[in-house]
């Protein structure tokens, strides 16, 4: 092992300060990373320091995404064939390939362009990298349709970390979450690739006849749905390739919680928010989405993998206890609020948690100012009793 | 009244290494030193020069803020060097001591017959002042204060720290006469917080407010006792002592002599047989570790790993410290050592790693980093080890940018460095909050006062 470490620092010496590629060194100390935790000691406060760093806490969530994104190759490849195969399936590792031919390139692209711009940025600001990309580029595929051309993928990215993330001053700056911007973006930019009943399914617009849609979007134009309940939580539906699967989500969740990564405050407020909500709705029932099964609400469309895996992003959520209860609340609210009510768009949780996302330092701000407050009073108290 | 003092949040690091209860004495040092950045915020006036000779209690220099404070030699013999570094900001006072110590006599008092200012005078003449430190600002009290209260922590909880009632078994008399002389000095209150568990040695204090504390680290920091006791208001004032200093202050009184001489913990994960020292302030470190510790590439610190000062082999020990621990340096590189759930032999306080499953696993840190810089991300982990009432996160923020008045708002005056150790080792960022919090301070006392 020693001899690779000797090689590693060989190529890096031109990189070195005051040598000739002085300027790319963060680009090379961001590979070297990923060999190696650095050599670096402590100079000031502490003298021993926790393992933990950014690069730990962030693997940890792509791993907690691995069940939903290897679910979602193999679902990209089962509904494309048993949409359009005439219900035949295949054997299992066709199917699986069918879908990895699909996602795979889209993670790839993702990825290079995500972390070209980052690394780009850094040389350009001398910053180290950081290490925030390893999951937003995960994300942004996870969240696409499958059919969804490459080249917007592309675009959208560059949307969302140029615009999204590197304006606002970069990692731990962002306002919004940088995967649901892209997505935004890309809805936005071209709805027709987002939307309607082509695009769910890999292939379907070259075969007529196939009613690829979501169940959200089939429900929002008032048909039936034609799923179980099952089928939806075990994700063998048509979606963007990673939200499909709650089962698979939800074994991220338990990743994410029991490492104490992702905030179960929020995800549980999140899914306390949605049910109260959706079973508001129920009550009053006058339409087919108000209509629609408060538990269904919760397994289908990409709400589980929005707060599970979206909401839960720390720098653009509520950053305070109280403050992530309140948050999780309001986007369960306004998920299904915004599914119902706008039939233009039945996806509610991405626009929820775009919208929370800009209240977030607005629920800080009130949760902090208690904090103020108490030690005025308590200033306000002393002063009195001096006086008295 | 006493209030008992119980903490959930904190961490308990448990670190190899600990002292065994054994009491030792050091072969005395040649040459003993005086470092005047142990007074933080101190500009020190030179009153000797190179060359002379000093008597143990004489003084060396004084503040030049306050000309009151004067600053002692521990020992007697001749100033060897004044060091400097640069613009010629005072380093070291090396003084080649004498084979015996000389000391300077002052007359045996009596604190409970004496009043406030001539306890005040007493203290301040003879050098025991700076034992005094004030909150806000975690600075040597201003002698022209009036503090609200005094706070006694004799419950040490950092990592690898002296335990306080095994140094001081002997010592209760002088302790005792220490708090009467430090009761004199405040409108209010002398509190003094002791472990929860068990039957303190110090229960029979007299004269003080007896606290029993519970809870993980930081809940032997004063910090922690004051905020749950009597939280500090913009504009008040409240003095600390440390144990071993109220007992040396004792001694003042009951013998008319400035001792320096403490017992310190030499703990660490390089020390073999780890045990208790007898050592004069300022001694060097080769003669309390020679012989002691294992390997070479190793950090010496004299204070304990969360807020103790780097020092160098030939150097010398710190004013305050009662624990020096030797840890091994970190300066190796380790392949995928971010990877999670890999490594066990690194703690980690997250759950990304192992540490959780196995409590009551003792540990070796090195002082690596473990990791880099990078920006603030993950939340709610500072607040996980922050029981004091106040938002650690947007607090450092604020300090940050400078903002005074966001900091003053959300609890400046309550904090110390010390109180945002534990923030320095768990965060993720690898964020210097204790050095965030230092500089925030010494802005405070520029702008505010």
């Amino acid at each position: 092992m020693k001899f690779l470490r000797d090689k590693i620092d060989q190529i890096k010496k031109p990189f070195e300060k005051g040598q000739k590629f002085e300027k790319f060194a963060p680009a090379i100390n961001a590979l070297d990373t990923f060999l190696y935790v650095p050599n670096h000691t402590t100079k000031h406060g502490a003298h021993i320091r926790d393992a933990v760093d950014l690069k730990r806490t962030m693997i940890t969530v792509v791993l907690a995404l691995v069940p939903a994104l290897l679910f979602g190759i193999y679902n990209a490849g089962y509904q494309h064939f048993i949409q359009l195969n005439d219900g035949v399936l295949p054997p299992f590792m066709d199917i699986f390939l069918h879908g990895l031919w699909k996602v795979l390139p889209m993670i790839i692209v993702s990825y290079a362009v995500g972390l070209g711009i980052e690394f780009a940025f850094a040389i350009f600001r001398g910053h180290e990298v950081n290490e925030g990309y390893l999951v937003s580029g995960l994300l942004i595929p996870m969240v696409m349709p499958v059919d969804f051309p490459l080249w917007m993928l592309a675009i959208s990215v560059a949307f969302a970390v140029v615009i999204g993330k590197e304006a606002f001053g970069g990692t731990g700056m962002n306002v919004f979450n940088p995967a649901l911007l892209a997505r935004a973006f890309a809805f936005f930019a071209y709805p027709t690739f987002m939307s309607g009943d082509k695009i769910w399914v890999s292939d379907a617009s070259t075969i007529d006849g196939v009613s690829g849609e979501t169940i959200l979007g089939s429900l929002a134009q008032g048909k039936e749905v034609a799923y179980s309940t099952m089928e939806m939580f075990l994700g063998f539906i048509p979606g963007s390739v990673g939200e499909t699967s709650v089962l698979a989500i939800l074994i991220g969740a338990f990743v994410l919680i029991a490492t104490g990564v992702g905030s179960w405050k929020i995800m549980v407020s999140g899914v306390v928010g949605a049910a109260a909500t959706a079973l508001m709705f129920n009550a009053v029932g006058l339409t087919a989405l108000m209509n629609f099964d408060w538990v269904n609400h919760l397994v289908v469309g990409g709400f589980a993998f929005g707060i599970v895996f979206m909401a839960t992003d720390p720098v653009s959520a509520a950053q305070t206890d109280k403050g992530k209860i309140i948050y999780g609340l309001l986007i369960g609210f306004f998920s299904i609020t915004i599914r119902v009510f706008n039939p233009a768009y039945p996806e509610g949780v991405m626009l929820a948690i775009l919208l929370m996302n800009t209240l977030a330092p607005t629920i800080d701000y009130f949760v902090v100012n208690g904090n103020i407050t108490k030690r005025k009073k308590r200033l306000a108290k002393a002063k009195q009793l001096k006086s008295a | 009244m006493s209030k008992d003092i119980r903490i959930k949040k904190g961490l308990d690091l448990k670190l190899k290494g600990e002292a065994a209860h054994k009491i030792a004495d050091t072969t005395r040092s040649k040459v003993y030193a005086v470092k005047p950045s142990d007074f933080h915020g101190v500009n020190p006036k030179m009153v000797v020069k190179e060359g002379d000779n000093v008597k143990a209690g004489e003084v060396i220099f004084y503040s030049k803020a306050d000309e009151k404070v004067k600053f002692v030699a521990p020992v007697s013999g001749k100033i060897q060097e004044i060091k400097r570094g640069e613009k010629r900001v005072i380093l070291e006072i090396l003084i080649a001591a004498d084979s015996q110590d000389v000391f300077v006599e002052h007359s045996k008092k009596n604190p409970n017959d004496l009043s406030t200012e001539e306890v005040k005078a007493h203290l301040l003449a003879s050098g025991c002042w700076p034992f005094i430190n004030q909150r806000p600002y975690d600075v040597i009290a201003n002698s022209a204060d009036t503090p609200k209260a005094i706070f006694i922590s004799a419950h040490a909880t950092a990592p690898l720290a002296a335990d306080v009632e095994f140094v001081l078994a002997n010592k209760l008399e002088a302790f005792q006469v220490g708090i009467d002389a430090l009761t004199k000095l405040t409108s209010g209150k002398v509190h003094l917080s002791v472990k929860g568990k068990g039957k303190s040695i110090f229960s029979d204090v007299k004269g003080v407010s007896l606290h029993q504390v519970y809870g993980p680290h930081p809940a032997g920091n004063v910090g922690v006792q004051i905020a749950k006791i009597s939280p500090i208001n913009a504009g008040e004032r409240v003095w600390t002592v440390t144990p071993q200093d109220v007992a040396i202050i004792g001694e003042l009184f009951l013998t008319g002599k400035f001792n320096a001489t403490r017992t310190v913990a030499l703990a660490g994960s390089e020390v073999k047989d780890a045990q208790y020292y007898n050592v004069i302030s300022g001694a060097a470190v080769s003669d309390l570790v020679a012989g002691k510790i294992e390997g070479d590439n190793v950090r010496v610190i004299s204070g304990d790993v969360l807020t103790g000062a780097k020092v160098n082999m030939d150097g010398n020990l710190g004013f305050y410290s009662n624990t020096v621990t030797v840890i091994p340096e970190g300066n190796v590189y380790r392949m995928f050592g971010w990877m999670p759930f890999a490594s066990p032999s690194v703690h980690s306080a997250s759950r990304t790693g192992l540490s959780w499953l196995m409590p009551g696993k003792k540990y070796a840190p090195n002082t690596n980093l473990n990791g880099e810089e990078r920006a603030l991300v993950v939340t709610g982990e500072m607040e996980a080890v922050m029981p004091l009432d106040i938002f650690p996160m947007q607090l450092l923020k604020a300090c940050l940018a400078s903002d005074i008045d966001k900091m003053e708002s959300l609890g400046i005056y309550e904090v110390a460095p010390e109180d945002f150790a534990l923030i320095d080792y768990t965060n993720t960022s690898k964020l210097e909050a204790q050095q965030i919090i230092r500089e925030a301070l010494d802005l405070m006392i520029k702008e505010v006062g």
